[in-house]
């Protein structure tokens, strides 16, 4: 191997030299420490890791060194060459995060702009509420029924024992129209005959929509409203099932502290009837007894008329007026709020109520 | 019915506390609408006084007078009085210094008119007894008071007012005896019933059928002839006279008082008496002069074509339903001999002709009963819902013609003087009560309670039934024990054992039932169609559209406003016939023109940019619907009766409308607004159908109320083979019609009837492709007035199964492109399911879509 015979070559020999090194890495830190930016950082490496590096140089001078002193040499400049990247790494990791921060901070945005280019729209609050209180129903194992609205005055009246000169029946505020025997269905209850006529026994129904009476606008009135009520008609029902139910109802629509009180009162189609209060402990007013709606147990002659054998079923209805139930509720104190349409009310209300 | 509590406190012991009365009259089913302390209106001083002297004032405009009244102390006080009826003499009410009066007017000691007023003469306005103010309130000399005495018990203002709403099955409330009853049961205390009186039947000259001649008295001859030619109309007349009264005599103040309370103004002694022995009994009574009768009177059916003019001065049509009383004396000239003319509506309002008179000196007091069926059609056809009338269609006891009669006599000649005669008249059809049959455990069946039977007929009797025990209805082992009910005469609304089964769990209270939630069998949840009615409307509220719910009444007005040509099924509409306004007596046929409404009114409160919808029913009537069977309740009608009255029912499908004006995006830092348009009002159309899992068809389409220029036809793709269900429009509205409605230029607007639109099956999953796609554009160049839509058909129909997905993303047209011509880019995707596409794969696809345009359209291939 001749070349371990060529001369000593004093001038490379002194980059392997132990402070060369040593001045290598000062010098690498000193400059790097100094780099401003990545890009300045990037300007640097060549200089200090690069091929003509003094730790590159170095290397190539082992070469030339005797067997016995390479691995010493070998081993100066690796480490020498390993402490210079490690400064360089540090570095760009340090600027690494500070570019990362500047450009994050230069594209900071004014989050306060609004950006309201769609417009929400919403639900009535009618319709969900009645969506609601179908849901619990359902949720119950009752089903949704419904009905036309332009009705038979059989099925709002006479299927009730609403006879045609009965005094209830000239109560209704009942609109006519020009079609002999048809009526604007003055309640849902027309739903019930229409259920019994149509369906299987037993029947556990919530019949929400909308009704008619000639009652004229005013804050607490309107001649198109909406109602819900509930039918079952099953074996063994007796009017204490009707309060289950009511209590249930009132708590799921009221809180916990929700009951019902009864008050004895009249309707045609059920027999005994009554009126009901519900506890509403968050009324806008402070809690209070609130006037819901009526119920009661069906009378026999209704399910007579309907088909279904009176000695062997029995059930119960009840029914609330929709916008009664949304105005103590809601603390809305106007009727005309509610059927005007303004879209300032409505959207207060969202998706859901 | 208003009432004061004194006046029942004569029939039943009860606590004079309004509190524990409202709670028991509201536990026996008696709605109170409003309870009055009067002992509490007037808080202060209020005593009797005497005007000793009435100087007048002079120097005033009005007359005023300064008194000295004598309130029962040393000396007399000075009180200045407007009222012109002040004299001296009188006994009055003075409210003296610190008094405070209803409406928190206080009395004090002051100057006025130039004196000091001590205290205050009080009207009946003024102590909140009525709305008397004319003068004030003089207490008659018979009161038996003197000056410096309470006050408050000689005027009524030591009593408790209530007024109670009465249900229609109630109509025996609609008396003091009715409601004392029942307050009876709701303290559990006797009941003093004023109908338990002895009446005079010595002289009874009793003229019905079921009499035995052997017995028939014949000692007194009839007060007056009287005969019934309809007992179907009227099962019992009853009548007594009383002869030589003083026309003078005015009713006793505790008459006028209680009268004043219920709202019934007092008239004459004679009329007085009836009204007040109906407010007493609830046995409704008619007084008429005899003089002014010229011969007998006749009970019958009025004859077509007769008319009276009754006591409020209208001269009537008569029907030949009503029932009139007639007199015989006076020719009929479209009756035969004998039938009279009617001198009184039975049951609802007197004639003129045969009314008591200021100077008359003779009465003759009927108290009958009326059908009520009758009464209740009569009333309405002469909307004539007197008192009276109120009471008859609600049920009067038929017993009590005898004893309202005694007491109407016993009243008459106590404070009007005069004779009674000896006869009494009484033609009597009524039938007895029926019998209920019902099993003594009914009523703890229904309520979820166990009565023992002995409670049950006790509570039963306490209402005034009869109750003996019965046979089962179902005899054997487990035979039920029965009871047999017989209701009390003032209960013609207890017909069935349901009826009996409320009166138990009533008085036993309605508070004992207890709260069990029944299970219901698993149910079925929400049909498809409620379920996409909800998806719609979320679909539409999320994309900007807010819900409104109109009123569903229109004007033929609107229909022409709208453009509708004649024939077009819009115009054929139901009406009602008693609409709340004469202007929109039209039920909707389209939700457009009620929506446009809500519209207006939104514009009008200053918004601008407006986007709503609804959802809800029109009525569609088809031509010459005739109308609804009368059918029966006795059982389940039968489906042919069933099946006429759903063909009599027009037909009301579910529309949903959209509507929008203004900027559907509002302008703002980002730039400006987009205006809504056409585009907006089609893909609101899109959105229903797509939340209704329809596949959506775009045509460009004709029909009012739209721009003819601007309107889609929407149709839903019903599947392979299948035509095409036209389901709606959308688009631009004329601008005509925006004129017309005073709507701005270019509101947008679409309906669609949801129910036309089939419900969806069930979704197949789609299989997808994971290989890569091979993307083409291409620009069509084609006649401008060719759809966009049909160009896109022909490019999927040509392309074949390769083609994914086709979406335009340029329109436009140029002097380049020429005259007429525009151009459509498309960006085609092309997958194979089972390989990636090579590009000649896809060209080749894409130059079968363009050749299938070329077809089609006559498109062609830009830069080809």
């Amino acid at each position: 191997m001749a070349y371990r015979n060529d001369p000593y070559d004093p001038k490379q020999a002194a980059l392997l030299d132990q402070a060369a090194l040593d001045d290598a890495v000062a010098a690498a830190e000193k400059a790097f420490a100094e780099a401003a930016d990545l890009d300045a950082l990037t300007a640097l490496r060549p200089a200090h890791l690069g091929d003509r590096a003094p730790v590159s140089l170095a290397r190539r001078e082992i070469g030339a060194l005797p067997p016995a002193a390479k691995a010493d040499a070998g081993a100066r400049v690796n480490a020498a060459r390993a402490a210079i990247q490690a400064v360089h790494d540090a570095r760009r990791a340090v600027l690494a995060v500070e570019r990362e921060r500047r450009v994050l901070a230069e594209e900071a945005v004014d989050v306060t702009l609004p950006w309201d280019r769609r417009p929400r729209g919403a639900r009535h609050p009618l319709t969900t509420l009645m969506e609601r209180i179908g849901d619990l129903f359902v949720g119950m194992g009752y089903e949704v029924a419904e009905g036309p609205e332009l009705e038979a005055e059989w099925y709002n009246f006479d299927a009730l024992n609403i006879a045609p000169d009965h005094p209830s029946r000239g109560l209704m505020d009942t609109f006519f129209v020009d079609i002999p025997g048809l009526v604007m269905r003055t309640h849902t209850s027309p739903v019930q005959a229409r259920t019994m006529l149509t369906r299987p026994l037993p029947i556990y129904i919530v019949v929400p929509g909308r009704t008619y009476r000639t009652d004229e606008l005013d804050a607490t009135h309107t001649p198109v409203f909406h109602q819900v009520e509930g039918l079952v008609v099953d074996k063994g029902i007796t009017m204490a099932h009707l309060r289950g139910t009511l209590d249930h109802f009132a708590r799921a629509m009221f809180g916990a502290q929700a009951r019902t009180r009864w008050r004895p009162h009249y309707f045609p189609f059920t027999e005994p009837s009554a009126e009901f209060d519900v506890w509403f402990a968050e009324h806008r007013d402070g809690p209070r007894w609130v006037e819901w709606g009526g119920c009661g147990m069906v009378n026999p002659r209704v399910l007579r008329a309907c088909g279904v054998d009176p000695d062997e079923y029995t059930g119960f209805a009840f029914g609330m007026g929709i916008e009664r139930t949304l105005m103590f509720r809601n603390g809305i104190s106007d009727m005309h709020d509610m059927v005007e349409g303004d879209v300032r009310f409505t959207r207060a209300f969202g998706m859901e109520g | 019915m208003r009432i004061g509590v004194s006046w029942l406190r004569e029939y039943v012991d009860v606590p004079a506390e309004p509190e524990a009365l409202e709670q028991a009259l509201v536990r026996m089913g008696l709605e109170v609408e409003e309870i009055v302390d009067l002992r509490t209106t007037v808080a202060g001083p209020l005593v009797v006084g005497r005007v000793l002297s009435a100087e007048l004032l002079t120097k005033f405009k009005k007359p005023i007078r300064y008194c000295q009244v004598d309130v029962g102390e040393a000396d007399p006080r000075g009180i200045v009085c407007g009222a012109p009826n002040v004299a001296e003499g009188q006994l009055v009410v003075v409210a003296l210094p610190g008094a405070v009066l209803p409406g928190n007017f206080a009395i004090a000691a002051r100057k006025t008119y130039d004196h000091v007023s001590d205290g205050m003469i009080c009207s009946v306005r003024e102590l909140g007894l009525g709305d008397d103010h004319a003068g004030i309130m003089v207490i008659p000399p018979s009161a038996g008071v003197k000056p410096g005495d309470e006050a408050r018990p000689v005027v009524g203002l030591d009593d408790i007012v209530v007024e109670v709403e009465i249900t229609p099955d109630r109509g025996y409330c609609h008396s003091a005896r009715g409601i004392a009853r029942e307050l009876s049961h709701a303290f559990g205390v006797p009941f003093r019933d004023p109908a338990r009186i002895d009446y005079d039947q010595s002289g009874s000259a009793r003229l019905t059928p079921r009499d035995d001649p052997d017995q028939s008295p014949a000692a007194d001859p009839v007060p007056y002839p009287i005969s019934v030619r309809d007992t179907v109309g009227c099962d019992r007349f009853a009548a007594r006279l009383v002869r030589g009264i003083d026309p003078t005599a005015q009713a006793p103040e505790w008459m006028k008082q209680r009268l004043s309370v219920a709202g019934i103004r007092s008239i004459s002694l004679p009329v007085d008496i009836t009204n007040y022995v109906m407010l007493e009994l609830g046995q409704p009574m008619h007084a008429f002069d005899p003089d002014r009768l010229t011969g007998a009177l006749l009970v019958r059916r009025a004859l077509p074509g007769e008319r009276l003019t009754t006591l409020d001065g209208v001269d009537r049509a008569l029907d030949p339903e009503d029932m009139v009383i007639c007199d015989t004396g006076l020719a009929n000239p479209l009756a035969p001999e004998g039938a009279g003319l009617p001198v009184s509506l039975a049951a609802v309002m007197g004639g003129e002709n045969s009314e008591m008179q200021p100077d008359s000196v003779n009465v003759l007091f009927e108290a009958a009963h009326w059908d009520p069926v009758m009464v209740s059609r009569t009333a309405r056809r002469h909307r004539l819902l007197s008192e009276a009338a109120k009471r008859w269609e609600r049920g009067v006891d038929p017993q009590l013609a005898l004893v309202a009669l005694q007491r109407a006599v016993t009243l008459m000649t106590e404070y009007g003087g005069g004779q009674l005669e000896p006869g009494v008249l009484d033609i009597d059809h009524v039938a007895a009560p029926n019998p209920i049959v019902m099993p003594s455990s009914l009523p703890g069946r229904v309520a979820g309670i166990v009565y023992p039977e002995q409670r049950v007929a006790e509570l039963l009797m306490a209402i005034g039934c009869e109750v003996s025990p019965g046979q089962p209805a179902d005899p054997g082992p487990s035979a039920v024990p029965a009871l047999v009910v017989t209701p009390p005469t003032w209960r013609p609304d207890l017909l069935q054992p349901a009826d009996l089964v409320e009166e138990v769990i009533r008085l036993d209270g309605y508070n004992k039932v207890d709260s069990v939630l029944p299970v219901a069998p698993a149910g079925n949840g929400l049909t498809a169609s409620q379920r996409r009615r909800r998806s719609v409307g979320r679909a539409l509220a999320e994309a900007g559209y807010v819900e409104a719910l109109s009123y569903p009444f229109t004007s033929p007005g609107v229909l022409d406003a709208l453009g509708l040509p004649d024939g077009d099924p819009r115009r054929i509409t139901v009406r009602l016939t008693n609409p709340l306004s004469d202007e929109e007596p039209l039920l909707r046929t389209t939700l457009l023109p009620t929506l446009f409404g809500t519209l207006r009114r939104n514009l009008g409160r200053g918004q601008r940019d407006v986007a709503l919808y609804e959802m809800g029913l029109v009525f569609l009537r088809q031509p010459g619907q005739p109308g609804a069977p009368a059918i029966g309740v006795e059982s389940r009608p039968s489906e042919a009766d069933l099946a006429a009255t759903d063909a009599a029912i027009p037909h009301q499908p579910w529309h949903v409308a959209a509507v929008l004006v203004g900027d559907v995006e509002p302008a703002g830092w980002w730039g400006a607004g987009r205006p809504a348009s056409w585009a907006d009002a089609i893909e609101a159309a899109r959105i229903v159908l797509d939340a209704a899992g329809a596949r959506a068809v775009v045509r460009a389409g004709q029909q009012a109320p739209w721009h003819p220029g601007r309107c889609a036809e929407i149709l839903v793709d019903n599947g392979p083979g299948e035509p095409e269900t036209v389901v709606g429009y959308a688009g631009e509205l004329h601008p005509a019609v925006c004129a017309a409605l005073e709507l701005p230029r270019g509101t947008a607007v679409m309906e669609l009837d949801l129910d036309a639109v089939a419900l969806p099956g069930v979704i197949v999953a789609p299989r997808f492709s994971t290989y890569p796609p091979a993307l083409i554009d291409v620009a069509l160049v084609v006649d401008a007035a060719t759809p966009a839509g049909e160009v896109q058909d022909a490019l999927v129909g040509g392309a074949g199964p390769l083609l994914e997905a086709v979406r335009l993303f340029d329109v436009y047209s140029s002097e380049q492109l020429g005259e007429g011509r525009k151009s459509l880019a498309y960006k085609l995707t092309f997958r194979a399911p089972d390989r990636t596409l090579t590009g000649e794969e896809a060209v080749a696809a894409r130059d079968a879509a363009v050749a299938e345009a070329a077809r089609r359209v006559g498109a062609v291939l830009r830069g080809a």
